[in-house]
């Protein structure tokens, strides 16, 4: 069984974010980049189906710019096979990411599709459900657990209510949850390995697919400053304070 | 030295440990004044950690020294200072002779169980009468036919309660004035006639424990021996320039914390109806000992392509020891003094590296040593004397 990883590059975790002054974006010059954490979890997910003897390959795939090379290398230490790349200088939103991805399951044909259930940059929450629309292939996303036996996967998914649990067909596309598992630490002598594995470049003009993309960012802005607090001593001075304001 | 995509992945790996399995238990080791070393350095060696520039023949990796810089700058995100010594301990201090000069048969024995992480190692350098005075430490060890029978002591040393084996330097030869008759010698620590019971209460870097070890005739097969016998003046000089550049790079990442915790709280205390920050006295202080802390790091870059490039280090590693050293003092101090009451508080993040790192210029050969060797380096004094 062959398992097809999508990872993306975004600014750390741990980064506090910046606007650019101009509202075009998100400064990334000179800050720390790293692998989207669900697109770490989904790593992580392949490698323990690789080490069960379920996966017998897994190809880590990215759509960006040349400097994905390093988040295609993390993935390639976690312990995927090999990786392709996809290069897109440009902006690259969902849609064409989306597309792009379908063009590279065309020639691989995976069996199970794992992906981050969204990017921790914009939060769109989009690639996962689009790339199994456009395969036209089963999907099971926010999965929390993830059981494959035969041609079927059961996954049971994060939802509002709690916790659903859904069988699917395979090829699938699986978008997963924080609390699917714990990605390891890289181990040294496979942080070294990965710089022999191969990585395939392409771009989406070889693929066939269009680079601009449907949307239009107008502005970018940081989120307005919290106001600062009152410290209240009873809590009748509390509900005073809280109809003062019209809340009560 | 250029930091490639492996030396960042290195680095993040090294993070990611310290702050999931090292920091949450600080506080308790701290407390207890001892650090579960088999423990740590065993899942350290699983991670492949400890011997990064070491020969893959033993079960390193045989990456060059930028690596282990790398791996030292990023130890130094530790919450305490004694971690990424005790650390360096196993990794730059103990094993860099034996790597290079001991047989394959003694490396197997117990270079390649501290790289995976299996024996915890010492270095018995230090004596109650000589510290950074190297030559004049008074420990022997006879050779009585296919062993090495040794006395004396050595005091202050790092792991010294759990260690498994010390790399001993000892006095082989009749002649005790000169450099000529000293041996480094691997022993093992549960053997007859080693005591180590006495843990010793320190300033700072509490988490680690400290020992002093006895050695009331010891003997050892004398194919522990590293390298040649008369060597060992030699050997310990060249491996003190990795203990250096190991510490120096070890302590830049704390000292970065410290500038930054100093700036977050002086941003938030409020004196005189402005935050303590916004004073030109204490922004201007801060501004210029993270200026120096990039310098120092350069330094240790610089040093660090000497020692990649197989050149001779001493005088750029000797450099970037004192500067890493001093400054350590003079930002720690600095900073604690605009915390105010709060930087006096023993839990303080201040006050840690204020206790913890005020061993560096102390430790692994005094601030007055290092002057002393650039000193003649650069033809100041001694032989090489050229003003």
């Amino acid at each position: 069984m062959k398992a097809l990883v999508s990872v993306k590059r975004v600014v750390d975790y741990n980064v506090r974010i910046q606007v650019k002054p101009d509202g075009s974006g998100v400064a990334t010059d000179g800050v720390k980049m790293s692998m989207n954490p669900f697109d770490e979890i989904a790593m992580e997910e392949a490698v323990r189906l690789k080490e069960k003897g379920v996966v017998s390959e897994i190809v880590a795939v990215t759509v960006g710019s040349a400097k994905c090379v390093e988040t295609l290398r993390t993935a390639l230490a976690f312990g995927a096979d090999r990786a392709i790349h996809v290069v897109e200088e440009g902006e690259v939103q969902p849609l064409v990411a989306a597309k792009a991805l379908v063009a590279v399951c065309g020639k691989e044909n995976p069996d199970l599709f794992l992906l981050g259930k969204q990017a921790i940059d914009d939060d769109a929450n989009q690639t996962g459900q689009m790339v199994a629309a456009l395969l036209d292939r089963p999907q099971a996303t926010f999965a929390s657990k993830v059981e494959i036996a035969g041609t079927k996967a059961t996954v049971t998914r994060e939802v509002d209510a709690g916790l659903q649990t859904i069988e699917i067909d395979l090829p699938a596309v699986i978008t997963v949850d924080l609390r699917l598992n714990e990605p390891r630490y890289l181990k040294l002598p496979d942080i070294m390995k990965a710089k022999r594995k191969p990585v395939e470049n392409t771009t989406l003009g070889d693929l066939g697919v269009q680079a601009a993309g449907g949307l239009k960012i107008v502005k970018t802005a940081s989120p307005a400053a919290r106001s600062k607090g009152v410290m209240v001593k009873t809590v009748d001075e509390l509900i005073a304070g809280l109809k003062n304001k019209g809340l009560l | 030295m250029q930091m490639t995509h492996e030396h960042e992945q290195i680095a993040e790996t090294t993070r990611k440990f310290v702050a999931e399995q090292i920091n949450p238990h600080l506080k308790d080791w701290e407390r207890d004044g001892m650090w579960p070393a088999h423990e740590v350095l065993r899942a350290m060696g699983k991670l492949g950690l400890l011997g990064i520039a070491k020969p893959e023949s033993v079960g390193g990796l045989g990456l060059d020294y930028s690596y282990q810089v790398a791996f030292a700058e990023a130890l130094g995100t530790c919450d305490s200072g004694g971690l990424p010594m005790a650390i360096g301990v196993q990794t730059d201090m103990a094993t860099p002779a034996l790597a290079n000069f001991g047989s394959a048969e003694l490396q197997q024995e117990y270079l390649a169980p501290a790289i995976a992480g299996e024996m915890v190692a010492a270095i018995g350098v230090s004596e109650p009468g000589a510290g950074s005075d190297v030559a004049g430490i008074k420990t022997t060890a006879r050779r009585v036919g296919d062993e090495y029978v040794i006395s004396g002591s050595k005091l202050w040393i790092t792991n010294g309660t759990q260690a498994d084996w010390v790399c001993l330097l000892a006095n082989t030869g009749n002649d005790t004035s000169g450099h000529g008759n000293k041996s480094l010698i691997v022993v093992p620590l549960d053997a007859k006639g080693v005591d180590r019971h006495q843990k010793l209460d320190k300033l700072g870097q509490r988490a680690s424990d400290t020992a002093m070890i006895f050695l009331d005739e010891v003997r050892v097969p004398a194919r522990n021996l590293i390298g040649e016998e008369g060597k060992g003046f030699i050997y310990q000089m060249q491996q003190f320039q990795h203990e250096r550049l190991f510490l120096s790079a070890s302590i830049v990442a704390a000292m970065e914390r410290v500038i930054k915790d100093t700036a977050t709280y002086t941003g938030q205390r409020k004196a005189f109806g402005k935050p303590l920050l916004d004073n030109q006295v204490v922004h201007f202080r801060l501004s210029e000992l993270y200026t120096e802390l990039e310098a120092l790091r350069a330094l240790i870059y610089r040093a660090t392509d000497d020692v990649v490039a197989g050149k001779d280090a001493t005088l750029l590693c000797s450099m970037a020891k004192l500067k890493s050293a001093r400054l350590a003092r003079e930002l720690t101090d600095a900073c604690l003094q605009y915390w105010g009451g709060q930087g006096f508080m023993w839990e303080s993040s201040v006050a840690q590296f204020y206790r913890d790192l005020r061993l560096h210029s102390i430790g692994g050969g005094a601030d007055e040593v290092m002057l002393e060797i650039i000193s003649k380096r650069l033809g100041f004094v001694g032989k090489r004397r050229t003003y």
